[in-house]
């Protein structure tokens, strides 16, 4: 261990040329995007951009939380597609119980992260086998319950998280919702990692479980939690897309790869010990403007995937590469 | 990440865990057998609907104990599997003179596959995880925008392979049978062997020793994307041609690093075995079928399947010192 008056600088060094990279390839896609639809840098159309991308970015805040501490919860697209089909059943066209049902979900969220939390803490089941157990689990009991097909409707109360627009508002002109969700979402799990001992401690034992032990630290408690916000983050972002895209039995496809490829891209290292909520954010703001920029150069589908596929290799192997030239 | 020191004979623990799951398994198999009066199925014809039912996620899952037991893992082989069943039936065109080119050019694409992998892990650094899923993104999007351009079915003499046998075992059995034998052979018996559970084991200890850590590494990920393609081939001839989405369907990227961990390969690498993972695909087998007896509904029957994943790793993982994440 360093001597002490070298910990912050030695700390902190690292995680700010992480927010670096991801901010910066943030920022060249959304220039790309610009030059192709000058509009996209009116305030209107950058609120727009950030509501369709704000689930995005708080699946990937929960997500670091568990890859901070060496993890990874594959359990976030089911949990979200058992949010926007548990909500359609459970509000069954009543505006009047969207409130409790909302409460109930995220009960059901949290539960569902404590499996996760307390399978790989005590069970000592990777945490990928673990959540992909409860992955396949909870989307069968999400189809099981809703017999297969999407059924319902969800209030426009509901829905409204999702895609209220408040028009004619100052200096921004319109304001979604959503971004304000987005914005308090990141506030939150920005305290919870810089506010709080929780962050210190989620670095200690991503990087080294059995030294944080040895420190101190409850590592299981720690875990626990990460699986806990991830599972959060999972509802939350669920509510926003039930908000804007409706009921459907795919709503949550793919998603926890997405949101693992965010942090990875933002900087954040797999297996735990280094990142911060802005590898997130950023990581998901540039992997979303990656997709709004193919969509309009006009890409067929399928091959976003291979350009996706492509950007992730080539994003972690410049953080690879920079991390060898550094040493 | 805590490792294991490497003992000198791994397979002595996970034989004992190979043969527990099988037990298991098969218990299970009979048991519901009789308790649905399903009593045909214990005949011949039942049993080898069974073992039919391991070939294509078995032949998966060999090569992913590879890149497993040396340390890393690999997410591109469902994507490989559905880009090799379509290659062939597209070459093949149901002529059984294209048979042969289209099998060697099939494992041709997963040897660049297998090399590109091996090579961004080993000597790009990147972790298997995101090399992989890249490499399975890139291959996945590829097949689904030129599907249009790729139609085509497999000769009918090549379902052969599927629906063909001598003696009444299909020939697809013995394939898994033999290519399980070789996995389990190459890994007990040869230096190669020996080498990837060095490797996996203590990738430092492994290097300082002289071993060339990054060839190992390399050709297990060969070895994973060719059984891969194996795999591919196989459900090409069962299905007559391949479609881009037959193994993401089938979840064979997750599905067989869960067998493989079931069957006490752990994800840190340098411990475990083929006997072991064979086992965790009979447990799957089995569990389908009884299920299926059982008429239980497909949701359900995913549930069932997420906690058994979970309580199968559970059981050995549980006694295990130090953490896992």
């Amino acid at each position: 261990m360093s001597p002490v008056p070298q910990t912050p600088s030695s700390l902190r060094r690292p995680a700010r040329i992480a927010v670096n990279a991801g901010l910066v390839i943030f920022l060249a896609l959304y220039a790309g995007i610009a030059f192709l639809q000058p509009n996209y840098l009116e305030p209107g159309l950058f609120m727009n951009f950030l509501r369709r991308a704000a689930p995005l970015v708080i699946l990937a805040c929960g997500q670091l939380y568990v890859i901070l501490t060496g993890g990874f919860d594959l359990s976030m697209g089911a949990v979200a597609t058992l949010v926007v089909l548990a909500a359609s059943i459970l509000i069954n066209g009543d505006p009047e119980t969207t409130w409790a049902v909302i409460g109930v979900l995220y009960v059901m969220g949290i539960a569902v992260g404590l499996v996760n939390g307390l399978v790989v803490a005590f069970f000592k089941v990777p945490s990928i086998i673990a959540t992909l157990g409860t992955m396949l689990s909870v989307n069968g009991l999400a189809l099981a319950w809703s017999g297969g097909a999407a059924r319902g409707d969800l209030p426009d109360n509901f829905r409204n998280l999702g895609r209220l627009v408040w028009r004619e508002v100052p200096l921004v002109g319109s304001l979604p919702l959503a971004a304000i969700v987005l914005a308090g979402f990141v506030a939150l799990a920005w305290w919870g990692l810089n506010g709080t001992v929780y962050g210190k401690r989620a670095l200690a034992v991503g990087d080294n479980p059995r030294a944080a032990e040895l420190a101190g630290t409850p590592v299981a408690a720690t875990r626990i939690l990460a699986f806990v916000v991830s599972a959060v983050s999972a509802v939350t972002a669920g509510i926003l897309i039930g908000g804007f895209s409706g009921v459907s039995v795919n709503a949550g496809e793919g998603l926890e790869l997405q949101a693992i490829a965010a942090c990875v891209i933002g900087g954040a290292q797999l297996l735990g010990g280094r990142g911060s909520i802005w590898s997130a954010v950023f990581g998901a703001l540039s992997l979303f403007a990656l997709f709004t920029l193919l969509n309009l150069i006009g890409l067929p589908q399928a091959l976003r995937d291979s350009i996706q596929g492509l950007i992730l290799i080539a994003a972690v192997g410049a953080s690879v590469w920079r991390g060898r030239r550094r040493t | 990440m805590t490792r294991d020191i490497v003992k000198p004979k791994p397979t002595a623990a996970g034989l004992s865990i190979a043969v527990l799951l099988a037990g298991l398994s098969i218990g299970f198999f009979i048991v519901v057998a009789l308790a649905t009066g399903e009593t045909a199925q214990l005949g011949g014809q039942g049993i080898v609907g069974l073992l039919q039912r391991m070939v294509a996620l078995g032949l998966v899952a060999i090569g992913q104990t590879f890149v497993i037991l040396v340390g890393s893992i690999d997410l591109s082989v469902a994507a490989l599997i559905s880009a090799v069943a379509v290659l062939a039936s597209h070459i093949m065109q149901g002529d059984p003179a294209m048979i042969l080119p289209a099998i060697v050019i099939c494992l041709g694409l997963c040897l660049a596959v297998g090399l590109v992998n091996g090579a961004l892990v080993a000597y790009g650094g990147i972790n298997p995880l995101i090399a992989t899923l890249g490499t399975g993104l890139v291959i996945q999007g590829v097949l689904a925008a030129s599907f249009g351009m790729l139609q085509g079915a497999v000769a009918r003499e090549f379902q052969v392979v599927a629906y063909g046998g001598v003696l009444g075992i299909p020939y697809s059995i013995l394939l898994l049978a033999a290519l399980s034998l070789a996995a389990a052979f190459v890994l007990d018996r040869t230096l190669f062997g020996a080498r990837i559970y060095a490797v996996g084991g203590n990738p430092d200890g492994a290097r300082l020793a002289g071993i060339r850590t990054e060839r190992v590494t390399l050709s297990a990920h060969v070895v994973a994307s060719l059984f891969a393609g194996a795999s591919g081939l196989y459900l090409a001839a069962r299905l007559q041609s391949g479609t881009p989405w037959i193994g993401r369907d089938g979840i064979y990227d997750l599905e067989s690093i869960a067998v493989t961990v079931i069957g006490g390969t752990i994800l840190a690498g340098g411990k475990g075995g083929v006997a072991g993972t064979l086992a965790g695909v009979l447990l799957f087998a089995s569990l389908d079928a009884g299920f299926n007896m059982l008429g239980i509904d497909a949701f359900l029957k995913q549930v069932l399947r997420g906690a058994i994943v979970v309580a199968a790793v559970a059981i050995h993982a549980v006694r295990s010192k130090g953490h896992v994440a």
